[in-house]
């Protein structure tokens, strides 16, 4: 079968990069998660939808089971789809652990990190990746940020 | 369709329907590639474990995605109706004609 490559870009608003940074500061030093979801087949995050940690933890996130059947209910009646899913990691970099890697259910999704370990909750640097992660395989995409950042 | 029971097919559960619980199966994205690309699809079996079976028999490798050897994998996340089967009965949990099965892939990680 022929492989078809193209290139890959997530293309986020400045006001969800914002949120999903202000949520990583606000639940550290536990991971935070959720998801900017969008219209399917559009690939243009839109709507953020900050996700509970059931696991509560430094080193882990989950989303709640229960919490998740809600999620994807809402996004079929709305026919949207998880466009960005993301969660930070509060001690080690932007990069997608092995079991990221492993238990990345979404081939389609830009799964975003966002690392918290330089300032914790407080203002200042972090980094913000993105990823598409299919098949155990990682690929890194660059971020166009659209919008004023300081709005 | 009008079913008429006689002594004959009352006790035999194939015409009678008994073993024959119809039930959508919602299967998430990452598992479509063994569906055809199909979002919904319809399977039979009054446990789960028989639905799951009958699943793999359909699209052969859908079970191994679902099970590992200690029985429901961690990571998948199975709801009948809107309840997690985890508080249920797990794969013994009784399924009903008509019931709605859910399966989601956990969204989770950790660094």
């Amino acid at each position: 079968m022929a492989q078809i490559y193209y290139l890959q870009v997530l293309t986020i608003r400045a006001d969800l990069l914002a949120a999903m940074v202000s949520h990583a500061r606000a639940d550290h030093p536990d991971e935070a998660c959720g998801v900017i979801a969008g219209p399917s087949g559009s690939d243009r995050p839109e709507r953020h939808i900050p996700m509970l940690n059931a696991a509560r933890s430094p080193t882990f996130y989950e989303f709640d089971s229960g919490d998740l059947l809600a999620l994807y209910r809402e996004l079929d009646e709305r026919d949207e789809v998880p466009v960005v899913i993301y969660h930070s990691h509060t001690a080690t970099e932007a990069y997608p652990s092995r079991t990221d890697v492993a238990l990345a259910g979404e081939p389609e999704a830009h799964y975003v990190l966002i690392s918290t370990r330089e300032t914790g909750p407080a203002e200042g640097p972090f980094e913000f990746r993105s990823f598409r992660i299919a098949d155990g395989v990682v690929t890194e995409e660059p971020v166009v940020v659209e919008g004023d950042p300081t709005h | 369709m009008l079913e008429v029971l006689t002594p004959l097919t009352m006790n035999n559960p194939d015409l009678t329907g008994a073993q024959k619980m119809s039930v959508e199966v919602r299967v998430p994205t990452i598992l479509r590639t063994l569906t055809g690309g199909e979002k919904v699809v319809t399977a039979n079996g009054d446990t789960l474990a028989a639905v799951v079976a009958d699943l793999d028999g359909s699209y052969p490798g859908m079970g191994a995605r679902l099970l590992d050897d200690s029985g429901l994998r961690r990571f998948v996340n199975i709801y009948v109706n809107d309840e997690d089967v985890r508080f249920l009965a797990g794969l013994q949990t009784q399924i009903a004609d008509q019931d709605s099965i859910t399966i989601l892939p956990a969204v989770a990680g950790g660094c």
